[in-house]
This record gives structure tokens, C-alpha cells and sequence, in this order.
């Protein structure tokens, strides 16, 4: 039976991963501690946002998995974008 | 031509079928976080008040734990990949006692609310107006179904432990573990959202 060979990921990369990931969490307890008014809501989710695509890439292995589970991905967050959006408008201007 | 017949596996539609499991899971938490965000936006001074009383260290603790468990079950499937199953097997109890750890930290948070009367339904909180009881609503609904993911996450990961020391997983077949990994990480993926909207935005 021939079987596509997985990507192994080196444990190495997990730790760098892992550091970043503290590092950023760090990052935006800090920052978050300061005061910005609504920038500070921005930076804590772009923040998320990075930590995530991290998680979903390396941890998740999709940088290295058939390229049609990350374009469902994507289209699963933009669906929910597209919802939020939406939802603001509604409340906004309503 | 082997006289046994082989059973037909396929490893990507396992994989391709936990991810559709996930895309559900991920707008299961998605619609509660525009419930969420609708009801802040709504209520602005209360939830910037209320989101003061959760204590940002045990937050930030227990968002290092669930980084620190994804990347032990995603070495778990890195050893398993190299056919290393003691390390294996040691990652992915680690991987456990971190949920627990977790667990038990989200037991002593809740109970310090519950002590001052802060849950859904109370008296107390009811007296506070109604931005503090939506915001403590949507934070014990939202951390509690995180908090059931962990543990349908932990039990999943112990079957997964299980199977790997009886040898029915190992470095041939192994979709289910990852499976497993990819459950975790998404549960860690909706913590890194979860903590900056309660904790750390005030």
C-alpha cells in the first residue's frame, strides 16, 4: 500500500512556537494594562489573531496539510466576519 | 497477494472529517463571542467595570498551561511520528495533568465568585443592574463551555493514552491521535480569544 509521507515536525519548532506564543501572551497583558481607550481592544485581539494563526499553522500542522483544509479555514472565518459585520451594521444604524 | 485482507483506512478523510467537527465548534463559540461583544458594546461602563474584579494572574496562568499542553500533545504526535512511544506516552500525560491543572485553577476562580455571590440567577448580582448580570452571565456560560470542552478534551486524550500503550496506535496508524491534538488546540484556540475579552480588556 503506498502511503503519502507526513511532514514530521521537529520538536524544536514546537518550542520556538511555544516561547512566542508566552512572549506574545505577556505582551498583551502589558498592554493591555496601559491605558489606550479603544486601540487597547485592537491590540489585544490582533494579538489573538497572531497567536492563532500560529496555533492553527504549526500546532494544527496546516502549513503542512492538503492546502484545501486551510481555504475552508479561512472560509469559516470570513463567514463569521461577514456575521459580525452585519450584526454591527444592524445595531449601529438601526 | 496476501492471504489477509487489508481493512480500507483513510487517514485524510479522518483528518478532513475532525475539521468540519471543528468548523461547527468554531462557530458554536463564534456566535457567542458576537453575542458578546453586541451586549459590551450595549453595556459598555458595566462590563469595563465587572471585567476589573477577574484576576488577570490566574488568567495569564492558565493561558501558559493551555499553551504550554498544546505543544506537549503536538511533540506527542512528533514522537509517535518518530516511533518514540515512551516519550510519547510522557508527553501526553503531561499533556493531562496541565488540563487538570487548569481545571482546578478554574475551580478556585469560580469558587471565589461564588463566595461573594456572583453567579447566574443570584440575588446579589441582580442588584448590581443589568450590564453586570449579563456580563458575569456570558463569563460563566462562556469559561463553563470552555471548561466542558477540557474535559471531553482530557477524556479523549486518556483513550488516545490508553491506546497507544496497548500499541493499537503507533507511528503506522495514528490519525486518531492527531485528531485528538487538533481537538486541544482548539480549545486552546478559543481560550487565546476568551482571555483578552474577559480579563484583560477593562
Amino acid at each position: 500500500m503506498e502511503k503519502e509521507k507526513d511532514h514530521i515536525i521537529p520538536y524544536r519548532t514546537f518550542l520556538y512556537v511555544l516561547a512566542l506564543l508566552i512572549a506574545l501572551t505577556l505582551t498583551s497583558v502589558a498592554i493591555t494594562q496601559i491605558y489606550l481607550g479603544t486601540l487597547t481592544v485592537v491590540i489585544a485581539l490582533l494579538i489573538a489573531a497572531v497567536k492563532s494563526s500560529f496555533v492553527l499553522r504549526i500546532f494544527m500542522h496546516l502549513k503542512f496539510e492538503n492546502k484545501i483544509i486551510s481555504i475552508a479555514v479561512v472560509a469559516v472565518v470570513l463567514v463569521l466576519a461577514a456575521v459580525i459585520f452585519i450584526t454591527f451594521l444592524d445595531y449601529l444604524y438601526r | 497477494m496476501s492471504t489477509t485482507p487489508e481493512l480500507h483506512r483513510d487517514d485524510q478523510a479522518s483528518k478532513i472529517g475532525m475539521w468540519f467537527f471543528l468548523f461547527t465548534e468554531m462557530l458554536l463559540f463564534g456566535g457567542l463571542f458576537i453575542v458578546y461583544s453586541i451586549y459590551r458594546f450595549r453595556n459598555a461602563e458595566a462590563f469595563h467595570q465587572a471585567a476589573h474584579e477577574l484576576s488577570i494572574p490566574i488568567g495569564t496562568i492558565n493561558t501558559i498551561i493551555l499553551l504550554i499542553s498544546s505543544t506537549t500533545i503536538a511533540m506527542s504526535v512528533t514522537a509517535i511520528q518518530k516511533k518514540d512511544k515512551k516519550l510519547a506516552l510522557i508527553l501526553l500525560c503531561t499533556t493531562i495533568v496541565l488540563g487538570l491543572a487548569f481545571l482546578v485553577n478554574k475551580y478556585f476562580e469560580w469558587g471565589a465568585h461564588l463566595k461573594e455571590h456572583i453567579y447566574p440567577g443570584s440575588s446579589v448580582l441582580a442588584l448590581r443592574g443589568q450590564g453586570d448580570v449579563l456580563f458575569y452571565g456570558l463569563y460563566f456560560f462562556m469559561t463553563g463551555l470552555h471548561a466542558l470542552h477540557i474535559i471531553i478534551g482530557l477524556i479523549f486524550i486518556a483513550v488516545i493514552t490508553r491506546m497507544i500503550y496497548k500499541d493499537k496506535l503507533n507511528s503506522e496508524s495514528y490519525a486518531l491521535h492527531e485528531n485528538s491534538g487538533l481537538y486541544w488546540h482548539l480549545v486552546d484556540l478559543i481560550w487565546i480569544f476568551l482571555f483578552p475579552l474577559f480579563y484583560l480588556i477593562t
